[in-house]
């Protein structure tokens, strides 16, 4: 035991020099480049970040609801899919027919496309209660995330072996309780962390729908830069999509983890 | 390494070519270049024209309203017809002496020899294009001009405060986006779009209720792109910062270029230019100025 420890505590010693030696190497290496000084005054400019960072919160405000919404609604529409297509009975084929053509069709087009198609297209049908922008455009999201949505929890309901399915039906269940308490529960279970990768995919995305008009995170950026010359608004606005990020991609590394653990807790049971 | 030495003797002898050149080619400039004592330097008498005693004008053939109207210059009907004739008679050209040719935009622009005295054809000055050809004084500061459709709840808007609740669509990093936060600043927030086109299909799809363009291109727009377009106004030019500019293109090194800058000049200090642009792109034209 105490080998182990002693062990460990090397390891995480020489860890902490090999990454202050890479580092201190990079950043003298950046700082010492002939055109550094243009490049900080371009990039990262204290003043303009400060100036700009208020328009961007705003736009990244907006980024966060948006992703809200378009995950919740993708989120269901891709589960509803996933059933569907899975539905087994040959009377459903034409709907089967639908789900996988939707998944088809929806994981194949540029979402910059379907965005275009539904924000600019679909008001010039002139119909009555036609919604904003900012909602077709947040639809456009929805189906093009709920497509690879759909096959991921598909790859997750088909892994639950047959025989889940088998032995709840001989207990009497119906197909509804079936799916509802066997098979559902460990399909998601399996798939939260690519799933939740595909949210993280999904809030750098909803920013898209700045081409509809809406001014978000990276379109207050932009108009920063194009006001100033700079593009230090487009480092702020990185920065900020990261940060937000963190949380969603810790929480996907922590779902793995468990989900490992447990599986293999189950392999040594 | 022969290859080198003939690089580097070609180099040798291209310096020493290009200062002998140079050296000429300052030389009628400065003659040319009107001084302030020489009165004379810029009397018609005294203009090396293309032909003497005559002024060449080119525009575009094509050339379009409000700039020049029904592609007919020696009318003296439309903005840049009336401006070039004004140009013309400052340099004590009568209108009879003043000989139209047709010269392509992009032909204009290009490096090389000129059959024509001044281009005017709504060309911005740009470093890039004082490099191959000289520019005259400005003669028009572009403005901004809102545009919408018929039926817009903005349609009838005659100042800025009948703007105030409009939703305004705009592309991205332009002066136009400028003059709706930094003038116009209505309460609702702009669509800020990737490009004209965007904004011309979010007006024909009522998602936006007007639109801010420059001048030239809000009269393209409504001419050809979009259905039942109408021009609301035309935008105060902002405090500060320096708006795109169009000036009479000359040869590069032209001994003309001096003599017409002035007789611009000359035009804007007495309000020809800013009567012109009232009369032939605000009443005519329909773009009023929105107070």
């Amino acid at each position: 035991m105490a080998y182990r420890r002693r062990q460990t505590i090397r390891s995480v010693i020489t860890a902490a020099i090999s990454t202050l030696c890479v580092g201190l190497l990079l950043g003298f290496t950046i700082v010492n480049a002939p055109g550094w000084d243009r490049v900080q005054a371009r990039f990262f400019d204290a003043e303009v970040a400060w100036r700009y960072l208020p328009a961007i919160l705003k736009g990244l405000w907006l980024n966060v609801r948006l992703l809200v919404f378009c995950a919740i609604g993708a989120l269901a529409l891709g589960l509803a899919i996933a059933l569907v297509r899975t539905l087994r009975p040959s009377v459903f084929f034409p709907l089967r027919v639908l789900a996988t053509s939707y998944t088809y069709v929806f994981r194949g087009a540029p979402l910059i496309i379907v965005l275009y198609l539904f924000v600019f297209g679909v008001p010039g049908l002139r119909l009555q209660g036609t919604p904003s922008v900012l909602v077709l455009g947040g639809i456009a999201l929805v189906i093009t995330y709920s497509a690879y949505l759909a096959e991921v929890f598909r790859a997750g309901i088909e892994s639950v072996h047959p025989s889940q399915r088998a032995a709840a039906r001989s207990l009497g269940l119906t197909y509804r309780q079936t799916m509802r308490y066997v098979v559902l529960p460990q399909a998601v279970r399996r798939v939260a962390p690519p799933i939740l990768n595909d949210l993280v995919a999904l809030q750098k995305d909803v920013g898209l729908i700045s081409l509809a008009g809406p001014v978000d995170a990276i379109r207050a950026a932009q108009i920063g830069t194009a006001e100033t010359f700079d593009y230090t608004p487009y480092v702020v606005a990185g920065v900020l999509f990261v940060l937000l990020a963190i949380p969603l991609v810790a929480v996907t590394d922590a779902v793995t983890v468990r989900a490992a653990r447990r599986q293999s807790a189950e392999g040594a049971w | 390494m022969p290859s080198k030495w003939t690089i580097r003797q070609a180099a040798v002898v291209g310096a020493a070519v290009a200062a002998v050149l140079g050296a000429a080619a300052c030389a009628p400039q400065e003659t040319a270049a009107p001084t302030p004592t020489g009165t004379d330097a810029c009397a018609k008498e005294n203009l090396p024209t293309k032909t003497p005693g005559r002024l060449t004008i080119a525009t575009d053939d094509p050339s379009f309203p409000p700039w020049v109207l029904d592609n007919d210059p020696e009318s003296k009907q439309g903005f840049e017809a009336a401006v070039a004739y004004a140009v013309a008679e400052q340099l004590g050209f009568t209108d009879a002496e003043v000989t139209w040719v047709r010269v392509p935009f992009n032909a204009a622009i290009q490096p090389g020899p000129k059959d024509f005295d001044f281009d005017i054809n709504q060309f911005s000055i740009t470093e890039e294009r004082r490099e191959a050809v000289d520019f005259s004084s400005p003669y028009y500061d572009v403005r901004q001009v809102v545009v919408t459709v018929e039926g817009s709840p903005i349609a009838g808007a005659t100042s800025l405060a009948d703007l105030a609740n409009a939703k305004l669509g705009v592309q991205v990093g332009t002066t136009s986006y400028q003059a709706i936060v930094d003038v116009i600043k209505p309460t609702v927030d702009p669509a800020v779009l990737n490009t004209n086109e965007d904004v011309v299909q979010q007006l024909s799809n009522g998602t936006i209720d007007g639109a801010v363009f420059d001048l030239p291109t809000a009269f393209y727009i409504t001419a050809v792109e979009l259905e039942n377009g109408v021009i609301v106004g035309q935008v105060p030019q902002p405090e500060g910062g320096t708006p795109e500019q169009f000036g009479l293109l000359l040869d590069k090194d032209s001994p003309l270029t001096g003599c017409v800058s002035r007789a611009v000049d000359a035009l804007r200090a007495n309000g020809t230019l800013a009567d012109l642009e009232a009369e032939w792109l605000a009443d005519v034209a329909g773009a009023p100025e929105l107070s």
